[in-house]
């Protein structure tokens, strides 16, 4: 792994694991770089917690990154379909120790 | 002050579709170039977002202000556009689009409102705000027959079975609220407990051990049952133990989600859900009609309400063109004619 360089792998409805590298040194969140790898992730609210249109699934990865905050949560609860490990994309802040982490994107009813 | 007018019939030079912040600009930049406006918004107020969603948060980008309130904002656009009276039409969405013979446009509205207009400008943010509806298989078709998603006549449901759905603060406000006028309510819930407003979670969790209401908590309405009309859900728990329960209605309540709407129908060009649109202008490839704001893409792109300003900018310059049957409008620095009026 370089310096500042992460990987984070998208599991396909195929079950396939598709990689993305990326930066942790530019504050990004996972929804900001899911967006830009062009997966099906509208963000309609910028990242503010308030719409669930980056809504995914950790499948693998430490504990620690299953953990919400209230506003995140909150949202979370008004959705049809979540599971125990759902999170917001856009309140995952790219770092270090989620290298390797992953997720499944969730929210694509939302873009339809 | 932008007040929503009764009016079922609306005659103007430039409809705006939205009234968040861009399409509150564009009123201000058509009427500088004295063209009327009229606003149509699916949302009960103006302001599109920032008042239906973040209202208290603060906004830093916007030029001249080191730091505002969303809603603040939009009182400050309110101010700056009233000189040129735009009319309104509040809590409505905008189902139809026709072009008549002499090209103009007609407008038809969910309550019926029509408006003709010369030009249509679609500032429509992040698009119409609709339920968000859990995947239960033949959930479209009771739709009306059996399945609410927003309770507009609470009236309805007395003496009714009900089966409600979610966990939010809708959820619970409208359990305690319908749990007086029905014959039974069930709250299927997917958590084992409350994130809403404590003191509704209370209430709830009461009526629940009075009996006063059927709580289903980490379980999930997984099927429907009818014939022609809804009559029983099937409520699945975590465990896969299944029960199927009698009802008239099926109320799922899991929020708003935006959609972009009958937009999607107007020939325009679309690309992910955004209208495709020439940045010489912000003309979409229909004549006549506009994309301003989020709603909008292009090249680089930036989602930004700036941008959304601007874009209202070049828009009204060209708009003028069509409105007044040719002519190129005059720019002149609003310095140089004093105080906006119409």
């Amino acid at each position: 792994m370089a310096d500042d360089l992460i990987t984070i792998f998208v599991e396909e409805e195929s079950g396939e694991k598709r990689a993305i590298e990326a930066p942790t040194d530019m504050q990004l969140s996972l929804m900001e770089l899911l967006k830009a790898s062009d997966y099906p992730v509208q963000a309609t609210c910028g990242g503010m917690a308030l719409c669930a249109t980056c809504h995914v699934e950790v499948v693998e990865g430490d504990d620690s990154y299953k953990e919400a905050t209230d506003p995140e949560l909150d949202m979370l609860d008004t959705l049809p379909e979540v599971t125990d490990a759902s999170r917001l994309a856009c309140q995952m802040r790219l770092a270090d120790d989620m290298d390797g982490m992953v997720v499944r994107i969730l929210a694509k009813e939302e873009c339809s | 002050m932008v007040q929503s007018i009764e009016d079922k019939r609306v005659e103007t030079d430039i409809c705006t579709i939205g009234a968040g912040p861009v399409g509150l600009f564009a009123v201000f930049e058509a009427g500088l170039l004295k063209m009327r406006c009229h606003l149509i918004d699916a949302l009960p107020q103006i302001g599109g977002q920032l008042s239906e969603i973040y209202p208290k948060k603060p906004i830093y980008d916007i030029p001249g202000y080191p730091d505002i309130l969303a809603q603040d904002l939009v009182n400050n656009l309110e101010q700056q556009i009233a000189p040129f009276h735009p009319t309104a039409t509040l809590g409505e969405r905008v189902e139809e689009l026709d072009r008549l013979e002499d090209d103009s446009f007609r407008l038809q509205t969910n309550e019926g409102t029509e408006v003709f207009c010369k030009v249509v400008v679609i500032a429509g943010g992040l698009g119409c705000f609709e339920p968000r509806k859990p995947a239960v298989e033949n959930l479209e078709q009771y739709e009306g027959k059996g399945i609410a998603y927003i309770i507009k006549n609470p009236e309805k449901f007395r003496g009714k079975k009900l089966v409600l759905a979610g966990g939010g603060d809708s959820a619970l406000d409208w359990t305690l609220y319908l749990s007086e006028l029905a014959e039974e309510v069930t709250l299927v819930h997917r958590g084992s407990t409350f994130r809403g407003a404590p003191d509704s979670a209370e209430k709830v969790m009461s009526l629940a051990d009075q009996k006063k209401i059927n709580l289903q908590l980490n379980a999930n309405v997984t099927a429907i049952q009818g014939n022609g009309m809804l009559n029983a859900c099937v409520i699945t728990d975590k465990a896969k133990n299944s029960v199927t329960v009698d009802t008239d209605y099926f109320i799922p309540l899991f929020g708003l989600s935006p959609k972009l709407g009958p937009i999607a129908d107007w020939n325009l060009n679309l690309d992910r859900n955004a209208i495709v649109v020439n940045t010489e202008d912000y003309s979409t490839n229909v004549p006549g009609i506009y994309a301003i704001g989020d709603i909008n893409t292009y090249p680089g792109k930036l989602k930004l309400i700036l941008c959304g300003f601007h874009e209202a900018a070049l828009m009204s310059h060209s708009a003028y063109r069509i409105v007044s049957g040719g002519k190129k409008p005059s720019f002149k620095y609003t310095t140089v004619n004093g105080a906006p009026t119409m």
